[in-house]
């Protein structure tokens, strides 16, 4: 009493079909795939929304003239009138972007007191200069006309989505291959599995697969939560999305498998997978810029995995880009996946 | 299905088997100290020793799981250098422990296990062959232990094996639960299956095993049937007492002298064990012993020899000792 195979029982399906199954029924990690970014994207979201220009905020020492607030006031700066103590502090906390100091007897002019290593700081020494001096009757030689533009893609959240998928991308490959690898390993589920005619690669594919599958609901959901929640529009052709999601995945997909290669307890795996994940969320531009990093790192950050995927994500969905105009982060990411799968196939430790 | 000749062939025959860990550090640990076995096709073999004894390793080794450091190792007269796939395709493997996806069903998992061989048994089969029909849509993590067990050895029969190996099956199963296991290693077995079993209770490999062979440090220190190695012992009853605290011991000399007293064996705690072939004949003499030195019988019992009395008495030391 014996059936034969069919392709229903395939063993890349059923060996699919485990972990998607094992995804589905286990609450925690669908919050980790799917509720963690959107929490993530609407707090930072919301933290750094634009809200058009703050206005600028002058801290006034006791002494300066009437005719100064006055004009100060009226070019829209709003004005505090401070004592010496808590000038301080509001200059200090960043509540006022300059205090005004009475002139000194006999000098006659009057004091900015700014740090000049910070950009609003700056600003303001700027702003309340330009409406002093045009009030004492300073003349502009030059005419000038200004020509505002709103540009939709140059908004704080337009930059972190993409920073979101990529990261999120990054995390879905690490832990759902390398963990889950360990944990099977750690179960003796690989040994067992290995004693059964189980083809190696037949698992190593069905990690792939099961990957393909959540990719695309991870990025639909993401991104679509940001059209309505944040208006972020997708500028670039979807195929170019797909190439840079699947090619980022497949990049961490090997660094997974590196990972996880010996590791016999899933607190080991859980250690070396925090310790190669940290420094990209920091270095490689998932929340901020990775330009404000110096210029010594740009060749060593730029090389980065993550890097690429976060640099590739936003040409796509930001600027529009091609994949012309990301083919060189797109090699990036295909050397780390194939040098890591490689080398982390040959360590790889079934028993 | 295979030729005559082929069925002729012993199920399973190792020669020179040797496992040596960790030997590049320095510190090597000799888990297989040159083992042979040859079994036959239909017997049910066990591999009786205590934890460390090297069973696990030998039959990760069998199972084509472990590579071997020195020896051959053949089933079904194929090797698994030559012949990997054919001959995962015609063994059952429950290992010692596996923890089987908890969040898929009963089904679930045999259909995974299923997948892997070209011919397989269909699910229903397989639950009525382990008693699991009413758990077929149960997930893995809310069954009992000696349900997962019973699992596990479901996925060993997907491919309906010819040698079944189980590492250790009944371990930390309740004593229903072991039973349950037992008829149906015994079921196997009598449908013509060869079964390859570790196990450190003697009463279960005196129940299930046609042979068994006893393993300590790597090595089989004796083989044979229960029955023979346990008639080895040259009696079939054992004679265990404690004199009252107080009284002085009895020296080994005077027990061995006394009538159909084989063996004597005397533990530290002050337990005396007596190997014993006629009780009827040996107790009163015992009892007179005692009382001519006017020492109390603090406790005596007798029962008959085990496979436990046959390990103690190669190795001095029991089998749960380690």
């Amino acid at each position: 009493m014996a059936e034969e195979r069919n392709a229903r029982n395939h063993p890349v399906l059923q060996l699919t079909l485990m972990r998607l199954r094992e995804l589905r029924r286990e609450p925690g990690t669908l919050f980790w795939v799917f509720g963690f970014p959107i929490l993530m994207s609407i707090a930072l979201g919301l933290a750094f929304r634009s809200t058009g220009p703050e206005p600028i905020r002058v801290g006034v020492l006791p002494g300066v003239s009437a005719e100064v607030t006055g004009a100060l006031t009226a070019g829209g700066v709003t004005v505090k009138v401070l004592d010496e103590g808590l000038a301080r502090n509001e200059l200090r906390a960043g509540r006022v972007a300059i205090v005004l100091v009475p002139p000194a007897s006999g000098t006659g002019a009057l004091g900015y007191r700014y740090d000049d290593k910070r950009p609003e700081s700056r600003l303001g020494r700027a702003v309340v200069d330009d409406i002093l001096q045009r009030a004492a009757g300073r003349h502009d030689p030059r005419a000038v006309q200004d020509e505002l533009v709103r540009e939709r893609g140059a908004r704080y959240i337009d930059f972190l989505i993409p920073g979101l998928i990529g990261m999120n991308l990054m995390s879905g490959s690490m832990w759902g291959i390398g963990w889950v690898l360990v944990n099977m390993r750690v179960r003796k589920l690989l040994k067992r599995l290995l004693a059964a005619p189980m083809r190696r690669r037949h698992l190593m594919y069905a990690q792939a697969l099961a990957r393909l599958v959540m990719i695309p609901i991870e990025m639909v959901v993401i991104l679509v939560f940001a059209r309505l929640a944040f208006d972020v529009r997708m500028a670039g052709s979807w195929p170019a999305l797909a190439l840079v999601s699947v090619t980022g995945s497949a990049s961490f997909a090997g660094l997974a498998i590196l990972v996880a290669s010996r590791a016999q307890n899933s607190e080991t795996v859980s250690g070396l997978m925090n310790l190669v994940m940290l420094p990209m969320f920091v270095l490689s531009g998932v929340f901020f810029s990775s330009d404000h990093f110096p210029a010594f790192m740009q060749p060593a950050i730029n090389a980065l995995p993550l890097t690429a995927l976060c640099n590739s994500l936003r040409a796509v969905i930001i600027d529009g880009a091609g994949i012309a105009g990301i083919a060189g982060s797109l090699a990036v990411m295909a050397i780390w996946g194939v040098i890591s799968f490689v080398v982390g196939l040959r360590l790889f430790r079934w028993g | 299905m295979q030729a005559e000749a082929a069925q002729s062939e012993p199920a399973v025959s190792c020669r020179g088997l040797r496992k040596i860990y960790d030997a590049r550090r320095g510190s090597a640990v000799v888990a297989v100290d040159g083992l042979d076995l040859e079994i036959r096709r239909g017997e049910c073999f066990g591999l009786l020793g205590p934890n460390g004894a090297g069973k696990t390793t030998t039959v990760e080794i069998l199972e084509g799981i472990l590579e071997p450091s020195a020896g051959a190792v053949e089933l079904l007269g194929m090797s698994w250098a030559r012949d990997d796939v054919r001959l995962r395709e015609r063994i059952g493997v429950a290992l010692q422990e596996t923890r089987l996806p908890e969040r898929l069903t009963v089904t679930e998992v045999l259909n995974l296990f299923r997948s892997f061989y070209r011919r397989s048994r269909p699910v229903a089969a397989l639950l009525a062959d382990v008693e699991l029909g009413e758990k077929s849509g149960a997930w893995v993590g809310k069954l009992s232990g000696g349900q997962r067990q019973r699992l596990a050895i479901a996925c060993a029969l997907v491919g309906q094996p010819d040698i079944l190996f189980l590492d250790e099956p009944t371990t930390g199963l309740d004593p229903q639960s072991r039973r349950q296991l037992w008829e149906l290693v015994l079921r196997f077995r009598g449908g013509g299956g060869t079964v390859v079993l570790t196990t450190h209770y003697m009463e279960e490999a005196e129940r299930l095993c046609d042979r068994v062979a006893i393993i300590d440090h790597g090595r089989i220190i004796k083989e044979g049937s229960p029955a023979e190695l346990i008639r080895g012992l040259g009696a079939a009853h054992v004679i265990e007492f404690k004199l009252e605290d107080g009284a002085a011991a009895l020296a080994e000399r005077e027990l061995l002298a006394l009538p159909a007293v084989t063996g004597a064996r005397l533990s530290e705690d002050g337990m005396c064990a007596l190997t014993v072939s006629e009780p009827a004949r040996a107790l009163p003499a015992l009892i007179g012993l005692c009382s001519g030195r006017g020492a109390a019988l603090g406790r005596l019992e007798t029962r008959h020899a085990t496979l436990e009395d046959v390990f103690v008495t190669l190795t001095g030391r029991h089998l749960r000792d380690g």
